[in-house]
Formats: structure tokens, C-alpha cells, sequence
């Protein structure tokens, strides 16, 4: 389980690359292995092998401490996200998840709120201008989109009456109308636009990555740190992306629900599959560059094996729900990271007075708002 | 297994009362008020109290031990020199007499109060609903007092930091 997270979290790297090269016209990492795909990997060997520079300068003790803090605490938060529904293991009944908390999303919001500590101490501890800069904007800015955030989780939570992740995702099963999929996201859809927004400062991403701003800060908050020290704060940085959007996916977006009433959820997944795995095919027969007659139908077989699995996988009872929740979450959760890594390649950073008055004037009244407004709905449709 | 966690997070969290006070430097100290507040989350988890604990850790930990380090890293506060000198007295019978005096003090506090029956775990009903409902229905106007009084905190805090117009 951790991992296949942290494989993840390399490969969103990759990912991450990719995209924003070709929003820019580049083809982004492409000598190590096909498409660079091992490119993460030789990274990863890098950062292992190169020496631990600890500056004379620093407070040794937590400056050592701030990515351990870090990374420790982002990983933790994943323990509480359920991937999907109850299956049976042969006579086991078992949940796609680690531990169901019945404050869960309580438990989210409080080891995000500690994490900040990681940020700030490594700051603190390099002794550097530049680090303290980027630790005490993080550490504010974390605060003030704290509170929109936190007020925007409250109103999904008030309609489905619950703390817990996994009654959050049962309440929104279903369909109003036989189509239109009960989430959360279309009674809500205000807050789910601040959360998002405010997800973003929480992670520290671009519009609002103000604490590694380059051109002002070096690198901001770890500027002094090298190695697998430096790794970990990147790692930190991937699973609170990660982290956030599993959330955001649960909270407003159905968790591991179909958006399409049942039988033809099934179709979905291999129908993309197959149609992309013929497409690939396609251009593997009339290639444009040399590497692509051989590339291209192999990636066409990978897809059209994927589609075959989630075809077969309709006539084997055990495998269908595990399949099915694995792919909606998985593929609601990239979409979301998708949306993340967009916004980076095109959205240029705040100033740091625009953020805060963003924060403090736009999104928290909005917010407030929100949660007035479904909790006088709830108030009056609930006896 | 239970009266083990106690025991572990009532020392970690006495030990980091302790280093709290003997830490020069001013972040140190902060950092162990967060393992104060950390192992008093853990203790009230036990007790069932889940959101209170969610609460501890949220507010205090998350919201208000970070607004400490950054008003300390703001003024960039360094370690204080030791401003007094420790007899040679003290330094080698201080620790046993202050033992001596702590057990002291609490075997009279034992012998004094009445008999009452031990805290059980897990029968405390703290749920996120029995707060709630608590706090709406019979504890309604301390908790409206509190949160007028932590309001006017704020308006005079506003007051006071704003420039003259």
C-alpha cells in the first residue's frame, strides 16, 4: 500500500512534467526510457545517492526534523480514505480501506493543520533569509485558507449528517431522476469551488505557491536542503495533492460512485480503454516518427488489455466492485490532479497582499455564506 | 493496553510540560507545548472524547501553537542566556528533595479526598453529536458568553494594532 503510494507520487512527478512541456509546446523528459518513463526512477536513484549537505550554520536537530515532520504527516491522512465499497474475500467482508475513523474528515483537517509544522520549522532551521521568508509565508497563508476551506467541508457535512468518509460516500449514492448522480458536488457546488481554490494554498501550488516563489525566495522554505531532505519536502508537497483531491473526491464528488446509473457505468471503463487502445493502434500503422511503429501498438495492446480485464472482469462476481470503485476513484482523483497541474502551466503567482485579501475578502465570506445558506436548507427540510 | 497508551502519553506529555519550561530557546519550548497538546489528544481519545481530541488537535496544536511560532520567528527570538546561578546545593539535592516533596503532596491529596470510582475507558459517551447537542441545549449561554467575551478580545486586540487615523 505505501509502496504503490509513493510509486505514485514518483510517477505524478512524471506526470506533472509531461503535461506542463506539452501545455508549452515541449515534449518534457524523454531520454530515459520510452517516453521517459524511467525517468522517475533514475530521479529517485539520484537523490539517494547524492551526499546529505547539512549547512554549518543550521539548528541541526530541526532542521532534520522539518521533512521527517513533513513527509510523515502527509502519508498519515491517506490512512483514512476509503477506496471503495465493502467486497467479500472469500468468507472475509472487508472495506478498501485502511481504518474508518467516525471522524475522518476531522482527522484529515487536523493532520493537515499540523503538517504546516514542516514547512515552518525547515524555514526556521536553515538559518537563511530565504527559508525564513518562505516558512513565515506558509505558515500564514496556511492559516488564513485554513478557515475557508474547513468552512466549506462543513456544508457537505451538515447535508449528509455524518464525519465519517465512508457513510459520506453511501449518502451520495443513488440518482435524483434516474440520471443526475446524488453527489454532493451539485447542491454544493460554491463550496466545492472554495475548497478547491483553497486546496491549492494548502498545498502550496501555483497561484499560490508564495513560500518557493523562485524568482523572490531562491527556493523559499528549502533552499537548504539537499538529498533525500530535499526529496521528502517534494513528496510531502505530492501526497497533500494527493490527499486533497482523494477528499475532494469524496466529499463532493461521490467517492467511488458512477456519475452513470449502473449497467452502463459498467461499459465506461472499457469502452475508453478500447476506443484509446484502437486509437494508438491507428497511429502505430501509420507512424509519423520512426519509434512510434513500435511504441504506439504496444501501448495499443497495454490499453486494449486493460479494457479486456474490465470486460472479462463483468462475468466474475468478486472482481467487478473492486474494479469498478478502484477505477471511478482513481480516475475522479486524476482528474482533479489534472486539474491541478493545469492550473500550474497557465496561472501565473499572486502577490502576496492580492492572497491575503483574496483569502481574508473573497473566499471566506463566500464560504460563510455557503454554510448559512445549506444549513437554513437543511433547517428547514429536515424534522 | 489501554493503561499502557495512558502511561506512555502521560509521561511524553509531563516530559514535554518539563522541557517546556527548562528550553532556552523560545521555539524549543514551543514545540514541546505541541507534544503537551499532542499527548492530551491521545489521553482524551481514550476517554471517547474523539471530537474533543479532533478539536485539541485542529485549534490548539494546528491553529494556535502555529500563530506562536510565527509570531516568534517574526520577532526572531533567540535562546535566553541563563540569568540566575544555580547554588551547588540545589544542583545535587534539588531533584531528590523535589521528589521528595511531590510524593509528599500527593500522598496527602490521596488520603485527604474522598474514595471515588476510577475513570473506565470508552464509557464516556463523547461523540460529535452528544457535544453538539450538549452545547446547544444545556450549555448554550456559557458558550455564547465565551465566544462574546473571545470577540471582544478581538475587537480590542483590532484597537489596539490599529494605526492612528
Amino acid at each position: 500500500m505505501a509502496f504503490v503510494l509513493l510509486t505514485t507520487l514518483a510517477y505524478l512527478q512524471w506526470i506533472e512534467r509531461k503535461v506542463i512541456a506539452h501545455v508549452q509546446l515541449r515534449v518534457g523528459p524523454y531520454r530515459v526510457g520510452p517516453h521517459g518513463l524511467m525517468q522517475p526512477l533514475a530521479d529517485v536513484i539520484k537523490l539517494i545517492t547524492k551526499e546529505g549537505l547539512i549547512p554549518s550554520h543550521v539548528n541541526k536537530l530541526f532542521y532534520l526534523m522539518a521533512p521527517f515532520v513533513a513527509v510523515a504527516l502527509a502519508l498519515t491522512s491517506i490512512s483514512v480514505i476509503p477506496f471503495g465499497p465493502e467486497i467479500k474475500i472469500g468468507p472475509v467482508d472487508t472495506w478498501m480501506q485502511l481504518t474508518d475513523l467516525r471522524i475522518g474528515v476531522l482527522f484529515v483537517l487536523a493532520v493537515s493543520s499540523i503538517g504546516v509544522y514542516g514547512v515552518a520549522l525547515g524555514g526556521w532551521a536553515s538559518n537563511n533569509k530565504y527559508s525564513l521568508l518562505g516558512g513565515l509565508r506558509s505558515s500564514a497563508q496556511m492559516i488564513s485558507y485554513e478557515l475557508p476551506l474547513a468552512l466549506a467541508v462543513a456544508a457537505p457535512l451538515l447535508l449528509a449528517n455524518t464525519l465519517s468518509f465512508r457513510e459520506m460516500v453511501n449518502y451520495q449514492s443513488g440518482y435524483w431522476l434516474g440520471f443526475i448522480p446524488r453527489w454532493n458536488l451539485f447542491p454544493e457546488i460554491l463550496g466545492f469551488i472554495v475548497f478547491l481554490i483553497a486546496s491549492f494554498a494548502e498545498t502550496n501550488r501555483v497561484p499560490f505557491d508564495l513560500p518557493e516563489a523562485e524568482n523572490e525566495l531562491v527556493a523559499g522554505f528549502h533552499t537548504e536542503y539537499s538529498s533525500m531532505n530535499f526529496a521528502a519536502f517534494f513528496m510531502a508537497e505530492y501526497a497533500n495533492m494527493v490527499t486533497v483531491t482523494a477528499v475532494a473526491t469524496l466529499l463532493f464528488l461521490g467517492g467511488w460512485q458512477p456519475p452513470f446509473p449502473e449497467p452502463y457505468s459498467d461499459f465506461v471503463p472499457i469502452l475508453l480503454f478500447a476506443v484509446s487502445g484502437l486509437i494508438a493502434l491507428y497511429h502505430g500503422l501509420n507512424p509519423a516518427r520512426r519509434m512510434d511503429k513500435f511504441t504506439l501498438p504496444a501501448t495499443a495492446l497495454l490499453f486494449l488489455g486493460i479494457a479486456a480485464i474490465f470486460g472479462l472482469s463483468l462475468f466474475v462476481p468478486l472482481a467487478k466492485p473492486i474494479l469498478m470503485a478502484l477505477f471511478w476513484f482513481c480516475g475522479k482523483i486524476l482528474v482533479l490532479l489534472f486539474i491541478f497541474i493545469w492550473v500550474r502551466a497557465t496561472l501565473p503567482r499572486f502577490r502576496y497582499d492580492q492572497l491575503m485579501r483574496f483569502a481574508w475578502t473573497g473566499l471566506f465570506p463566500l464560504s460563510m455564506f455557503n454554510l448559512l445558506a445549506t444549513s437554513l436548507i437543511v433547517a428547514l427540510t429536515t424534522k | 493496553m489501554t493503561a499502557i497508551i495512558f502511561i506512555l502519553f502521560a509521561v511524553i506529555a509531563v516530559f514535554c510540560g518539563i522541557n517546556l519550561v527548562v528550553q532556552t530557546h523560545p521555539i524549543a519550548s514551543a514545540l514541546s507545548l505541541i507534544g503537551v497538546m499532542g499527548s492530551l489528544a491521545v489521553l482524551y481519545l481514550q476517554l471517547g472524547g474523539e471530537f474533543i481530541a479532533a478539536a485539541q488537535v485542529i485549534v490548539y496544536a494546528g491553529a494556535i501553537m502555529v500563530l506562536f511560532i510565527f509570531v516568534i520567528m517574526l520577532l526572531n527570538a533567540g535562546a535566553e542566556p541563563a540569568s540566575f546561578q544555580i547554588s551547588r546545593f540545589v544542583k545535587y539535592f534539588g531533584v531528590l528533595l523535589l521528589a521528595a516533596f511531590l510524593g509528599l503532596i500527593s500522598f496527602i491529596i490521596q488520603a485527604l479526598l474522598p474514595k471515588t470510582e476510577g475513570v473506565l475507558f470508552g464509557t464516556f459517551q463523547g461523540t460529535t453529536l452528544d457535544v453538539g447537542r450538549k452545547l446547544f441545549t444545556s450549555y448554550l449561554l456559557p458558550f455564547e458568553v465565551t465566544s462574546v467575551l473571545i470577540l471582544i478580545a478581538l475587537v480590542g486586540a483590532i484597537v489596539l494594532a490599529r494605526k492612528e487615523i
